[in-house]
């Protein structure tokens, strides 16, 4: 079990690298529409060879990974008022290998369950994702 | 002590990249990194183009790929040097993260201003 965590903990952290991979990936394409048509293409059709899809195969299950325990985290990371008292829901998040104060991570005031906190997070997600593929895909 | 004054705002660009990673990054992989590549869907390049150069979408996709660029500088930073007992070698690991994020941004932003 506790092994099994400190592996979660490990693919947790390297979820960092395909943030880093897909932003310079995005920039590149960015730079490539605007070279014109052909130049997209091209992009494209790299974008479409084995070795790049297998690589973002396994990056959308690391950014999947990633929103998971982003959005658990988030919850013990608000301050959350009790009583009139600000309290953290935790003292400490371990985030990025580090122990920090929780109020560090998100500031949010008020009385907030964390089950709605994190409902809310999807929902927001649901909407992101269906205007950017609408955007898109019109 | 620089480091002092620095380091709340590289949390800040930390934690800030972390929410956007969390709620844009799987469906701009699903889409640009699959979908479209992989003729999933067919998306006119006109249309994308008028997209990604209104001015709106530009700042956008700035802001995204700075946050999480500065992101992946910070974890990174503290996965190398915790993960891998690498302290004795905090400042190169740390010169070699943010500098790398530095470098992105600045091309990004030359890319973003000169669509």
């Amino acid at each position: 079990m506790k092994k099994r965590s400190y592996f979660m903990f490990v693919l947790r952290e390297l979820s960092s690298v395909f943030v880093a991979w897909f932003a310079v990936f995005l920039m590149i394409m960015v730079f490539a529409i605007g070279r014109g048509e052909a130049s997209y293409q091209n992009f494209m059709s790299w974008a479409a060879s084995p070795v790049v899809v297998v690589i973002n195969i396994v990056a959308l299950a690391f950014a999947i990974l990633h929103t998971v325990t982003w959005f658990a985290l988030t919850p013990q990371a608000m301050v959350v008022r009790f009583g009139g008292r600000q309290v953290p829901a935790m003292k400490e998040v371990r985030v990025a290998g580090r122990y920090v104060p929780a109020a560090t991570v998100v500031r949010v005031g008020g009385r907030v369950p964390a089950g709605l906190v994190v409902a809310s997070q999807w929902a927001g997600l649901v909407v992101v994702s269906a205007f950017v593929a609408w955007l898109v895909l019109r | 002590m620089t480091k002092r004054h620095i380091e709340p705002i590289l949390w800040m660009l930390f934690s800030g990249g972390g929410v956007i990673a969390a709620v844009f990054l799987p469906v701009l992989i699903v889409l640009f990194g699959l979908a479209i590549p992989l003729g999933w869907v067919s998306v006119d390049y006109n249309h994308l183009h008028a997209v990604v150069t209104y001015w709106l979408t530009r700042l956008v996709v700035l802001g995204l790929v700075v946050l999480m660029l500065f992101h992946w500088a910070h974890r990174f930073r503290y996965t190398l040097q915790d993960g891998l007992q690498l302290n004795r070698l905090e400042t190169p690991i740390a010169v070699l993260c943010y500098g790398g994020a530095v470098v992105g941004s600045i091309a990004a932003l030359l890319i973003v201003l000169t669509l």
